[in-house]
């Protein structure tokens, strides 16, 4: 089993899709690709909890190394453990509906689907790295196409968007990168062993906390900026808005993801004692985040703009929870991550969806779609109902864990802030119903061109593959909570044998 | 001195050896047949290129005053393989500048006889062959971007250049005469024998940093750049931007780690403030630039202040950084000076608004720019990224953190003018976009190894562990 394949499938499909000749090869190309490296990640859950079921303990899965850069002591290392493994999957999941998403794309076809598998290569990269430098590198690769995606294929204000996107994303990697450089300097205390950019060797020594105070904030913005961090977050709403459909799915589904990953990776790992020290500062800043992105989404009148601040709420109680240092949170973060990906993909397919009939994303402009468009109606009601935390969908599985594992924390600090975030719970209920209310109940708006027609046969797979996965979440959490509980213990134990 | 000695300059003998069959040619071929001058002096050039990379002998000849070893062959090496680039791509303009080859020969002479120069400046042991070899590498470039004869700014370029040259060349003569004062010698190894430590030492080290900033065109001994490389044809300013730049850095580092070893806590000071200022202030006016030749002046202003993050502190490790990222930016940069070589060709535009919607009719070429620009602004997977963290890397081991965070941030900047470049291409839409180019071949020979090595250098582990081990002998 070598996780290489993750990276090679994407890198065949983009060179088949260059070789295709037209569009109908193109994005059967994409979306046999995309399916099949869905089919491997299953594949690679299966192997996971086979081998970990059959007594497997090592920290990491699968790992190997090939080495790169002998005098900087370079490595391409790979591994995965729990989490990465459900952070694959999902992202293979979002992949493969974006592709279905953007059957219809006519203007530079090719190109289209090149950005985005070539974004998803980096995503894919960046979660089965071990070695600060690869993962810094598909980072990277992983936010340029999002440039050329928005700039060429957004719509509304996409330049400024696009620019705007990048230049934050980029920004907050420089920051990022200064950080790891310090942990790679500081990475052999005794001067015994050369310095090392490999996660698992760096988690067992101990840098300086003198040091660690100055990287530890570098490195949690830098990966925060990409989980919305507040004030950071401004790159978000636009860039979701003007992004196209598939794009809009992977970046608030998937991208933002790696902002949490790393933050719990690399910031609380391998900085555990200014993690301890600093917290605060940062539960503040994601507390401000959930809040003011619920409000944020009250009063929005675009669809995407409700669903991007939305997005900012729930990946900043991401980044919360995380900070809550105690496994039933850090859980909960993970679990988080994967509920929101998949539901706020299901948001954005179906609002591209919508969009492509009623040809505005303006809430005052629409009504009663429910009974024009019933099947989308009833899957953007599924979604909603995801995203408000109703039992026995994603949403209330993770948001219930990340609540009861930040209210162990007994101080005052704690609690009062976990009860602030709780607060979200109630405001995203009021944004939520109020936007299902105003679309789709009421009288029905039938000036709408080219509304008569509901899903079609891509659309119906797109939103049964995300509500299946939403509510097989919700319905039977266990199997996957374990899987990351078990995988917490290291970067746990490490954080709390210091406090 | 045996035929072995000599051979030790084989770098050196083939392009005098080159440079003379470009005389011969030129004159033995009738005036209607001027064209064949291009093929021969681009095969003899391949050949003298691969000639390079036999294996050779290392040492010293004439009593010290010429020396080699594995990093300086190393470094002709590089500047050999980009100036058979510009050299393939010089093609297409003396086509459509001189309409029958007149100039190739002298063109092709010119070119082969500054190299040299620099062959023989990096190769110094002393500070006569090391004067020698900078003056032959400047003034014939100086010719050279006067070559348009027609064009006032063409002029303009060759007059600036040759005097921003002759007065750094008198700056540089002042240090190294305050250093023949003081130390009675011009042999670098003699020089760095002594510990250099008064302050008339101090100050002749300033002097001669100084001479070579000029070159390099670190701020603020800039102010010559945006004007030459605008007025002089494209490929010259490729030529001085790439190669004429990359060949200043190489014996700059010479010299600091040799001749000027024991004044590292000056030279790390001086180096520090320069590199900021050189990345603030080229990026800063990269930005407002509308004209792309402007434009790439002062992004490769800018690319110059990221080098001495990798010469700060004097290591190994950096040396190899700073080579390889050199070795990175000459085909980035001139991937990215040959597109708008070609396209200027073709239809004599070269301002950013006439490449909107470049990508609908010129698909490749906008590739091949994209390429270049990220390769330039440090994007993975292209080169350009591993040449910069190597970069970082190796500042940032030393504990310069502060200087890294401003260059990443820089680095930041620049990224957003070179997208502006690729939004031109891909996003913009115009009503009249640049007509579909159909590009000769030497055009096409020219792009293709820059693109070869924007794409394959970063991922080839061994070229940087090669360049790692030859820059041993240095520190």
């Amino acid at each position: 089993m070598d996780l290489i394949y993750l990276i090679l499938i994407p890198v065949i499909t983009v060179i088949s899709i260059v070789l295709s000749e037209n569009r109908k090869q193109s994005r059967v190309i994409a979306a046999v690709g995309t399916g099949l490296q869905l089919l491997f990640s299953v594949y690679l859950v299966v192997l996971y909890l086979t081998e970990r079921g059959a007594g497997n303990l090592e920290e990491m899965l699968f790992s190997h190394k090939y080495l790169w850069f002998s005098s900087l002591n370079i490595y391409f290392s790979t591994g995965v453990d729990g989490i990465s493994v459900s952070l694959i999957l999902l992202t293979s999941v979002i992949l493969f509906t974006g592709v279905l998403a953007s059957w219809d794309v006519e203007y530079l076809y090719k190109e289209f689907f090149i950005s985005l598998i070539v974004l998803a290569t980096g995503v894919f990269g960046f979660f089965i790295s071990l070695d600060l430098f690869t993962m810094f590198l598909f980072y990277e690769l992983a936010v340029i196409p999002m440039y050329l995606l928005i700039g060429i294929w957004g719509s509304g204000k996409k330049e400024y968007s696009a620019m705007k996107l990048t230049l934050m994303l980029m920004g907050a990697s420089a920051v990022l990168l200064v950080g790891l450089l310090g942990i790679y300097s500081y990475s052999s205390p005794t001067g015994a062993t050369p310095l090392t950019f490999n996660i698992i060797e760096i988690s067992k020594i101990h840098i300086p906390i003198e040091a660690q105070r100055y990287f530890f904030p570098m490195v949690f913005v830098g990966f925060g900026v990409l989980g919305a961090l507040f004030p950071f977050h401004t790159w978000s709403p636009d860039g979701h808005a003007s992004a196209p459909t598939a794009v809009s799915m992977l970046h608030a589904g998937v991208l933002m993801k790696m902002g949490g990953y790393g933050c719990l990776r690399v910031a609380m790992f391998l900085l555990p004692d200014a993690a301890n020290e600093m917290a605060w500062i940062f539960i503040i800043l994601t507390s401000i985040s959930i809040v003011y992105g619920a409000f944020g989404a009250i009063v929005q009148k675009d669809l995407k703009y409700i669903n991007a601040y939305s997005s900012v709420s729930h990946c900043g109680l991401v980044l919360f929870a995380v900070l809550m240092i105690n496994k039933i949170a850090m859980n909960g973060a993970v679990l988080q991550m994967i509920s929101h990906g998949l539901m706020t993909a299901l948001f954005f397919a179906l609002i591209g969806m919508i969009y492509g009939r009623t040809h505005t994303r303006d809430i005052r402009e629409m009504g009663g779609l429910m009974k024009i468009m019933p099947f989308l109606a009833v899957c953007y009601m599924i979604a909603g109902f995801a995203s408000l935390g109703l039992p026995g969908l994603s949403g209330f599985v993770a948001e219930m864990t990340i609540f009861i594992g930040a209210f162990q924390n007994a101080d005052l600090f704690h609690r009062g802030l976990t009860i602030l975030a709780c607060s979200s719970i109630v405001i995203t209920a009021v944004y939520i119903l109020r936007v299902v209310a105003a679309l789709l109940l009421g009288p029905a708006n039938r000036n709408f061109p080219g509304t008569k027609n509901d899903a079609v046969w891509n659309e119906k797979a797109v939103t049964f593959i995300l509500i299946l996965a939403i509510v097989g979440m919700g319905l039977a959490p266990f199997w996957l909570s374990d899987m990351i509980l078990n995988s917490l213990n290291p970067i746990v134990q490490k954080l709390a044998l210091l406090k | 001195m045996t035929l072995d000695q000599i051979l030790l300059m084989r770098h050196e003998l083939l392009l005098i050896i080159t440079a003379v069959i470009v005389v011969v040619i030129e004159l033995f071929t009738e005036r209607d047949n001027k064209s064949v001058i291009i093929p021969s002096v681009v095969f003899l050039f391949l050949l003298v290129t691969l000639a390079g990379f036999l294996p050779i002998d290392t040492g010293k000849l004439f009593g010290g005053s010429y020396q080699t070893s594995d990093m300086i062959i190393l470094m002709k090496n590089s500047l050999n393989i980009g100036v058979l680039i510009v050299l393939i791509q010089s093609a297409g303009w003396l086509k459509h500048s001189f309409g029958n080859f007149d100039n190739a020969g002298g063109y092709y002479f010119i070119v082969i006889a500054s190299l040299i120069g620099m062959q023989y400046m990096i190769s110094a042991g002393d500070f006569l062959i090391f004067y020698i070899g900078l003056e032959l590498a400047t003034i014939p470039i100086a010719a050279l971007a006067a070559s348009e004869k027609m064009k006032r700014k063409s002029s303009e370029a060759g007059i600036k250049l040759i005097l921003s040259a002759a007065l750094s060349s008198g700056i540089l003569l002042f240090g190294i005469s305050i250093l023949y004062a003081t130390n009675g010698s011009l042999f670098f190894s003699s020089i760095s024998a002594d510990n250099l430590n008064s302050n008339l030492q101090v100050l002749a080290f300033i002097f001669i940093f100084t001479g070579v900033a000029f070159k390099i065109s670190i701020v603020p001994f800039h102010l010559w750049t945006a004007d030459v490389y605008e007025g002089a044809p494209i490929n010259i300013s490729s030529y001085l931007s790439s190669i004429s730049k990359a060949s200043a850095i190489f014996i700059l580092v010479i010299l600091l780690f040799t001749v000027f070893r024991s004044l590292l806590p000056v030279w790390n000071t001086v180096l520090y403030f320069t590199a900021i200022i050189t990345m603030t202030i080229g990026n800063l006016f990269a930005i407002r630039q509308k004209n792309l030749k402007r434009f790439l002046a002062f992004s490769s202003i800018a690319q110059a202040g990221f080098v001495p993050l990798g010469i700060i502190g004097g290591t190994q490790l950096g040396v190899a950084s700073v080579i390889y990222f050199l070795l990175i930016y000459i085909f980035s940069n001139l991937g990215a000076f040959g597109v708008v070589s070609a396209i200027s060709n073709a239809t004599g535009k070269e301002n950013m608004d006439d490449y909107d919607g470049l990508y609908k009719t010129n698909p490749r070429l906008s590739l091949v720019m994209m390429l270049s620009l990220f390769s330039l602004a440090g994007i993975p997977p292209v080169a350009g990224f591993f040449g910069k963290f190597f970069l970082f890397t190796a500042a940032a081991v030393q504990g310069y953190y502060v200087l890294v965070f401003i260059a990443v941030v820089n680095a930041t900047i620049s990224l957003y003018y070179y997208l502006l470049i690729v939004k031109a291409m891909f996003i913009n839409k115009n009503e009249s976009p640049i007509e579909t180019i159909v590009n000769d071949n030497y055009t096409r020979a020219g792009l293709f190894i820059c693109v070869l090595g924007i794409l394959f250098i970063g991922f080839a582990g061994v070229i940087f562990e090669f360049i790692e081990s030859v820059s041993k002998g240095i520190s």
